[in-house]
C-alpha cells in the first residue's frame, strides 16, 4: 500500500468516526463533556489503583454473579441428591445446596465461574480495605472529601454484609454454621431480639423462609445499593478531582499527571483485564469453599475449624475472645458475651470511621481545603492513631483463627485466648506511641536531609588525616516532596474570658479542643526556616567547594 | 372407703422381681455380645509380661493397674494397646497432655505380645480382622454423614484435625490406616469417646472408614486445597499472594509512567 493510500484510508475511518460521533453530539448535546471527560487530568501512583482494584473486582462480582444466577435455586425444598459428586449422592439436602453442586460439578464453567465469584469477594473487601488505608493514612479524606469519606465507609459496611450474604446462601454446613451465629447475634439485641429473629427467619431457626429471602438481598438490594453508591463516590472523585502527592510544581490548585484520554484509559482498561486475568488464574487453580466437602446442613451438625471469610474473621475474633457474661434481669437474659463483641465494638469502630474526618477537623480546627496529601510521617498523631486502630483489628482477626492457629503451632488454644486478650488491651497504645516516635524520628531525618543533605557514601581522607563523610543536597523532586511539610500551629488555649472578663459560653469546649490541639500537634519537628535553608544552601556551595579544592590539592 | 386388699410392701416386691428380671435378662444379652477374649498362647502372655515390665510399667505400674501419671490398662483390651503402641504414641516419651503420633518402637510381634499380656489382664475390645475393617461394601454417602455428624466436630470436615481445650489436640486423619481408626473407635484413646458396638454398630464403622479413605485419596477438584483447612487458609492466600501480585503490578504500572 502506498502512503497515499493509506492516508486516504485513515481520512475514511476518521470521517466515519466523526460522523458517528457527529450523530451523537446532535441528539445528546454531548461533545462538551466528553471532551472535558477526556481531557481530565489524573495524578499518577501505584496506591490510587487500590480503589480501581475494588472496583473492578465489583464488575467481575457482578458478570460472574449473573451467571450463578441462571443455575442456582434459592430453594428449602427437600431433595435428594443425584449429581455426579459420588461421595454425597442420595443425600438428603436442600434445592440450594444441590443446586450449587450442581454449578460445581455438572454446569459448564461452574466451578470456574463459583471460584471466580467467591475469589473476587475476597479480592472485593480487601481492596476495599487497603484502599480505605491509604485514603486515611494520607489525610485524602480532609475537606472537602469527608462525605465521600463517608460514602466510603458505607460502601465497606455494605461490602462486608454483601460477602457474608453470599457466604450463607449455599446452605452447606458452613453456611449454616454462619447463619446460625448470625441469629444468635439478632437475638442478643436487648428487648426485641428475639423478635427480630423470628420476623427475620420467619419462625425458628433454620426454617425454610430465610435463605430465599437472603438470595433476593443477596442479588437485587446489597448489589443495586453498592452499584449506586459506587456511582456517586466516583462522580465526587471526578467532580472534586483527586488527591495528589506533593512534589515539583504540584500546589494545592492544580493536577499534575495525564489526561484521561489516552493514558489513563489505556491505563485503568489495561489493569481491568490483569485483575480479572488474576482473579480467573487464581480461581482456576486454587480451590476456594469447598462446599461439597463440608456438606449439607443440618443443625446437629458442626465441624472443627468453622470460620467466616476473611472480613467477617475479626468479629468472629471479638466473640471468641469474650469471656462467657450473661445476666438475667426480670426473666429476660442479656446476653454480653454476643452483645459487646458483635454489636456494640462494630458499632463503635463503624462509627468513629465514617465520622473521623469531622473529628480530626474539629481537633485541629483546620478549615482549610486539602488537594495535596499528606506524608503519613507528617502528621503522626492520625498515623499512630492509624496503627493503634489497625492493630486492634488485626488481634481480634488473628483471635478468629485461634483454633487453625492452636493446630498448626501446637499451642494450648486456652493459652492463645488469654495471650491475645492480654495484647487486645496492651499491643494498641504500645503500637500508637511506637508510630508516633517512628514519625516523628523520619521528621527530624527529613529536616536533616534538607539542611546537611544526604550521606553520599563517599568518604575522604584529608591531608592532616581526618576522614569526612561527603553529604550531597538531595535531588530536586526530593526537595519539593521535603518542603511540602507545613507547620500547622496548635489551637491557643485561652483563658476562656474576654478582656472585660466576660466568659466565653463556648470556653470549656475551647480549652478542651485546643488541649487535643496540642496533644495533635506539639511535637511535631518544625519545617526549617527559610534562613536555615538559605544557609544550608551557602554550607553546600562552601564545603563542597572546599572538598573539591582538597581533593585536588592532594593529587 | 374401701378397704386396700394390697399389702403395703406388694409395690416393692412387684419392683425387685421386675428390676431383678430386666437386670437377669440383660445381664444374659449382654455377656452374648460381650466381646471374646481370645486365648492367646502363654508364651505370646508371657513375653508380653516382660515386655511391659521393661517399657510400661514405671508409668502404668507392676500389675498394669495404673498411677498417677499414668491410667490402668486392666480392661481396655487389645485394641488400645495396638492402637497406641503401633502408632508410636506408646511409649511416651515425656509426661505431656497428650501423646503424639512417633516412630514406632516395638516391632509387630513384640506389640502383638504386649497386646496379648494386657488382653490377658481382663475382657476388652480386640484388634480387628482384616474382614472388619474391610469397605469393599461400605456405603460412602452414609459414611460422610456419620462422619458429619459424629467425627467433623473435633477432626473437622476434612478430618485434617483440629484443636480441643487445654493444649489436646484431635489429629489428623489423614495418614491414618482403617485398622487404627477402628481401633480407635472401639477404645477412644486420649480424649475421643468411645464409640462402642452398641451405639456405633461395625458396619456404620466401615462406612466411616470408607468417607475416610475418600477423604484421603480424594484430589481437590477446584484446583490446589490449601491444606483444606477451611477460609483461614483461603483469607492468607488472597491477602499474601492474590493482593501481592495485584500490588506489584500495580507499583509497576504507577512506575512505568515517569
Amino acid at each position: 500500500m502506498s502512503d497515499t493510500q493509506q492516508k486516504a484510508s485513515e481520512n475514511v475511518v476518521i470521517s466515519k468516526v466523526g460522523v458517528a460521533a457527529g450523530y451523537v453530539d446532535d441528539r445528546l448535546a454531548s461533545a462538551n463533556f466528553t471532551k472535558r471527560l477526556l481531557d481530565k487530568v489524573f495524578p499518577d501512583h501505584w496506591s490510587f489503583m487500590l480503589g480501581e482494584i475494588a472496583l473492578y473486582s465489583f464488575i467481575i462480582l457482578l458478570l460472574s454473579g449473573t451467571y450463578l444466577t441462571l443455575w442456582f435455586n434459592p430453594s428449602m425444598t427437600e431433595v435428594i441428591y443425584n449429581g455426579s459428586y459420588l461421595p454425597l449422592k442420595g443425600v438428603k439436602m436442600s434445592e440450594a445446596y444441590s443446586s450449587a453442586l450442581n454449578i460445581s460439578f455438572d454446569v459448564r464453567g461452574g466451578m470456574l465461574m463459583r471460584q471466580i465469584h467467591h475469589w473476587a469477594a475476597l479480592f472485593f473487601v480487601a481492596a476495599v480495605t487497603v484502599h480505605l488505608l491509604r485514603v486515611f493514612f494520607t489525610g485524602a479524606f480532609r475537606k472537602p472529601r469527608e462525605l465521600n469519606w463517608l460514602i466510603g465507609t458505607g460502601l465497606l459496611t455494605l461490602a462486608i454484609l454483601e460477602g457474608f450474604a453470599g457466604y450463607s446462601l449455599p446452605d452447606d454446613l458452613l453456611s449454616g454454621t454462619g447463619l446460625r451465629i448470625a441469629q444468635g447475634i439478632i437475638q442478643a439485641i436487648p428487648l426485641v431480639g428475639t423478635y427480630v429473629a423470628m420476623f427475620v427467619f420467619g419462625g425458628e431457626f433454620p426454617g425454610t423462609d430465610f435463605i430465599p429471602r437472603l438470595y433476593s438481598v443477596h442479588i437485587l438490594l446489597i448489589p443495586g445499593i453498592l452499584l449506586g453508591l459506587i456511582t456517586v463516590h466516583l462522580i465526587m472523585v471526578f467532580y472534586q478531582k483527586h488527591t495528589q502527592f506533593a512534589g515539583p510544581g504540584r500546589t494545592e490548585s492544580n493536577v499534575v499527571g495525564y489526561r484521561l484520554y489516552p493514558v489513563y484509559m489505556a491505563k485503568a482498561g489495561g489493569f481491568f483485564f490483569i485483575v480479572f486475568g488474576v482473579t480467573s488464574l487464581i480461581a482456576g487453580l486454587v480451590t476456594i469453599n469447598p462446599i461439597w466437602l463440608y456438606g449439607p446442613y443440618t443443625p446437629s451438625q458442626i465441624t472443627a475449624g468453622s470460620q467466616p471469610d476473611w472480613y467477617i474473621g475479626w468479629l468472629d475474633g471479638a466473640v471468641r475472645l469474650t469471656p462467657n457474661i450473661e445476666w438475667n434481669i426480670l426473666s429476660h437474659t442479656i446476653s454480653w458475651n454476643l452483645l459487646i463483641p458483635a454489636l456494640i465494638i462494630p458499632g463503635i469502630m463503624f462509627t468513629l470511621l465514617g465520622v473521623y474526618p469531622w473529628i480530626e477537623a474539629w481537633v485541629t480546627g483546620d478549615k482549610r481545603e486539602h488537594h495535596i496529601l499528606d506524608r503519613p510521617r507528617n502528621a503522626p498523631t492520625r498515623t499512630a492513631l492509624g496503627v493503634m486502630a489497625l492493630s486492634f483489628y488485626l488481634i481480634l482477626w488473628i483471635a478468629g483463627g485461634n483454633d487453625i492457629m492452636a493446630t498448626a503451632f501446637n499451642l494450648s488454644i486456652n493459652t492463645v485466648i488469654w495471650t491475645l486478650r492480654f495484647a487486645l488491651f496492651a499491643v494498641p497504645p504500645l503500637a500508637f506511641v511506637l508510630t508516633k516516635r517512628i514519625c516523628l524520628g523520619l521528621q527530624r531525618r527529613d529536616k536533616e536531609k534538607l539542611l546537611h543533605g544526604y550521606e553520599t557514601g563517599r568518604v575522604l581522607r584529608l591531608p592532616h588525616g581526618e576522614f569526612i563523610e561527603i553529604h550531597e543536597p538531595v535531588s530536586f523532586e526530593e526537595r519539593a516532596v521535603l518542603l511540602s511539610k507545613v507547620d500547622v500551629p496548635a489551637l491557643e488555649i485561652t483563658s476562656g474570658e474576654d478582656e472585660h472578663g466576660v466568659r466565653n459560653p463556648k470556653g470549656r469546649k475551647a480549652k478542651i479542643q485546643a488541649k487535643l490541639s496540642g496533644w495533635f500537634y506539639t511535637e511535631n519537628v518544625s519545617a526549617p526556616t527559610e534562613e536555615e535553608l538559605a544557609e544550608a544552601d551557602e554550607h553546600f556551595a562552601h564545603q563542597l567547594g572546599a572538598h573539591e579544592r582538597t581533593a585536588i590539592d592532594s593529587h | 372407703m374401701a378397704i386396700s386388699r394390697r399389702h403395703p410392701a406388694a409395690l416393692l416386691a412387684v419392683l425387685v422381681v421386675a428390676l431383678g428380671t430386666t437386670g437377669a435378662a440383660y445381664a444374659a444379652v449382654a455377656a452374648g455380645t460381650a466381646p471374646k477374649v481370645s486365648a492367646p498362647s502363654a508364651t505370646q502372655v508371657t513375653a508380653g509380661k516382660q515386655l511391659f515390665l521393661e517399657g510400661c510399667s514405671s508409668c502404668h505400674g507392676l500389675a498394669a493397674q495404673g498411677s498417677t501419671d499414668a491410667p490402668s490398662l486392666i480392661g481396655v483390651g487389645a485394641a488400645a494397646v495396638d492402637f497406641n503402641v503401633a502408632t508410636g504414641r506408646m511409649p511416651m516419651a515425656g509426661p505431656g497432655i497428650q501423646a503424639p503420633v512417633k516412630k514406632v518402637v516395638y516391632s509387630p510381634a513384640e506389640i502383638a505380645a504386649l497386646a496379648a499380656y494386657i488382653a490377658s489382664l481382663g475382657p476388652g475390645p480386640q484388634i480387628p480382622t482384616v474382614e472388619d475393617v474391610s469397605t469393599a461394601d461400605a456405603d460412602l454417602a452414609l459414611g460422610g454423614e456419620l462422619f458429619r455428624t459424629n467425627c467433623a466436630q473435633c477432626h473437622s470436615f476434612s478430618g485434617r484435625g483440629g484443636a480441643l481445650s487445654e493444649g489436646r489436640w484431635a489429629p489428623s486423619l489423614m495418614k491414618s490406616s482403617a485398622k487404627h481408626i477402628y481401633e480407635a473407635m472401639l477404645s477412644g484413646p486420649q480424649s475421643m469417646p468411645v464409640f462402642s458396638d452398641n451405639t456405633m454398630r461395625p458396619t456404620d464403622k466401615r462406612d466411616i472408614i470408607r468417607y475416610i479413605e475418600e477423604l484421603q485419596k480424594q484430589e481437590d477438584p477446584g484446583g490446589y486445597g490449601l491444606g483444606r483447612l477451611g477460609t483461614v487458609t483461603e483469607g492468607l492466600f488472597i491477602w499474601v499472594i492474590g493482593l501481592g501480585a495485584l500490588l506489584g503490578i500495580a507499583v509497576w504500572i504507577g512506575a512505568k509512567s515517569r
